[in-house]
């Protein structure tokens, strides 16, 4: 074969690769999804973060505005704080309220961010702290439990902690 | 020590012997292999100088590896679409059958399939090519000439290998994701647009893809360095180089799947 055909074989060879390589990158994987919009920082804290992970989606009304940087326990409130970045062209009020929600029914966790209505707007490094944990289905289960129990004890009158 | 020719302690220090002969001269393989290692790598600067050593290699190892590849990638998706189809309607969550494909060939199934294919179809040729061209003494007339083999046969070889596996292995697992669509949306009915959704939601650029093309370069010096090492440590006959071809192929198989557990273990462990 002559020089210049090995050569175009060849760079045909590594140009396919390049597409598969765009293709995994595009199409399979999140690098739409990967902005390199400036972002800022805002922390908060919950009392309990469920299963939520670091690059987790932060949504407001359902639409993606930013992800988790990192979760961290922070040992003197007992609580875990978990850092995010928030792209720069979305703005929120001081007072707004963060949530850890799953989407579906047991799907990923990630945060809502409720708009509050202070005139102020959170800046790098803020912090939100209006927030709600996550759903732990063993307390809700138990909560119920004992609901169920209380409302069986008051229908017969008798016992208050009637267990039946 | 006493070593009377009585028959029974024969026998015992024979295999004694044995033992320590085998476990001996495998050190010594290995010193050998890594001495060989750096000595490749540090020769091959020479090799910017002249790509088209490479390149005419690339087409070698790659090219003509690279319908084996394709072929093997497009059943290996049909099957995982399949199966995972199979398993996914069980739980009635047949839409993540995307996410099962493309995670399972990006993380495994693409980088490992592909290097023991790799083995069989580039490594086993490069180990006769290098086993024949010592039997027919051509490194040693190449010596003589002052044409240093490590340089002029051994460096570009390997070098095709690191390159040409990795680009192996993302055409397999690209493949391998349209396999897994072509039997999931056309032929099952799978919803076209879950999906896609469902694969780019649960793929992690970093996590997924650039790990399992990270082990597709290890695998890559792993194949390459046995085959390449195999033929240049290869008894000059017949028989010689066609022990030193199924070397290759084991040994080459076995290192993949250790390494491969090995960085699974490191990379995905968190």
């Amino acid at each position: 074969m002559k020089k210049s055909a090995i050569d175009i074989w060849v760079g045909l060879f590594v140009t396919i690769g390049m597409l598969a390589m765009l293709f995994l990158a595009l199409k399979v994987g999140n690098m739409s999804a990967v902005s390199f919009a400036p972002t800022y920082t805002v922390s908060a804290r919950f009392d309990n973060i469920g299963g939520l992970k670091p690059r987790a989606p932060v949504k407001s009304a359902g639409v993606v505005v930013g992800r988790i940087a990192s979760i961290q326990f922070d040992d003197t409130t007992y609580q875990a704080t978990v850092t995010m970045t928030i792209e720069k062209a979305y703005q929120f009020p001081k007072d707004s309220s963060a949530k850890i929600l799953t989407s579906g029914l047991l799907g990923e966790q990630y945060i809502g961010l409720e708009a509050g209505g202070d005139e102020q707007m959170l800046a790098d490094g803020g912090k939100i702290t209006q927030t709600q944990s996550a759903i732990v289905l063993e307390n809700l289960i138990s909560q119920f439990l004992y609901n169920k129990a209380a409302d069986t004890g008051q229908d017969k009158g008798d016992t208050k902690s009637g267990t039946k | 020590m006493n070593l009377e020719p009585s028959s029974k302690s024969n026998l015992i220090t024979n295999a004694l012997g044995d033992l320590g002969f085998f476990i001996r001269r495998n050190i010594t393989g290995l010193g050998y292999a890594a001495r060989m290692f750096f000595l490749v790598l540090m020769r091959s600067g020479g090799l910017l100088k002249r790509p088209r050593l490479v390149s005419d290699q690339i087409l070698f190892v790659g090219n003509y590896s690279f319908v084996i590849i394709t072929v093997s990638g497009l059943f290996v998706g049909f099957v995982l679409g399949l199966q995972g189809y199979y398993t996914l309607t069980r739980y009635g969550s047949e839409q993540a059958l995307g996410l099962l494909v493309a995670l399972s060939l990006t993380r495994e199934l693409g980088p490992v399939i592909t290097a023991l294919l790799f083995a069989g179809r580039a490594g086993t040729s490069l180990t006769a090519e290098i086993g024949l061209m010592k039997a027919g003494e051509q490194l040693s007339a190449m010596e003589m000439m002052a044409v240093d083999p490590l340089r002029r046969v051994i460096a570009p070889r390997l070098w095709a290998g690191i390159i040409a596996m990795p680009i192996l292995a993302t055409i397999f697992t690209a493949v391998g994701v349209l396999g897994g669509y072509l039997v999931g949306v056309p032929l099952i009915g799978v919803d076209s647009g879950a999906f896609w959704s469902q694969m780019q939601g649960g793929v992690d650029l970093f996590d997924d893809i650039a790990n399992g093309f990270i082990k597709s370069i290890v695998f890559g010096v792993a194949v390459t360095f046995i085959a390449l090492y195999q033929g240049y440590e290869s008894k000059p006959t017949p028989e010689g180089v066609s022990q030193a071809t199924t070397r290759t192929v084991v040994l080459s198989s076995l290192a993949v799947l250790a390494l491969d557990f090995l960085l699974t273990a490191m990379m995905f462990s968190n």
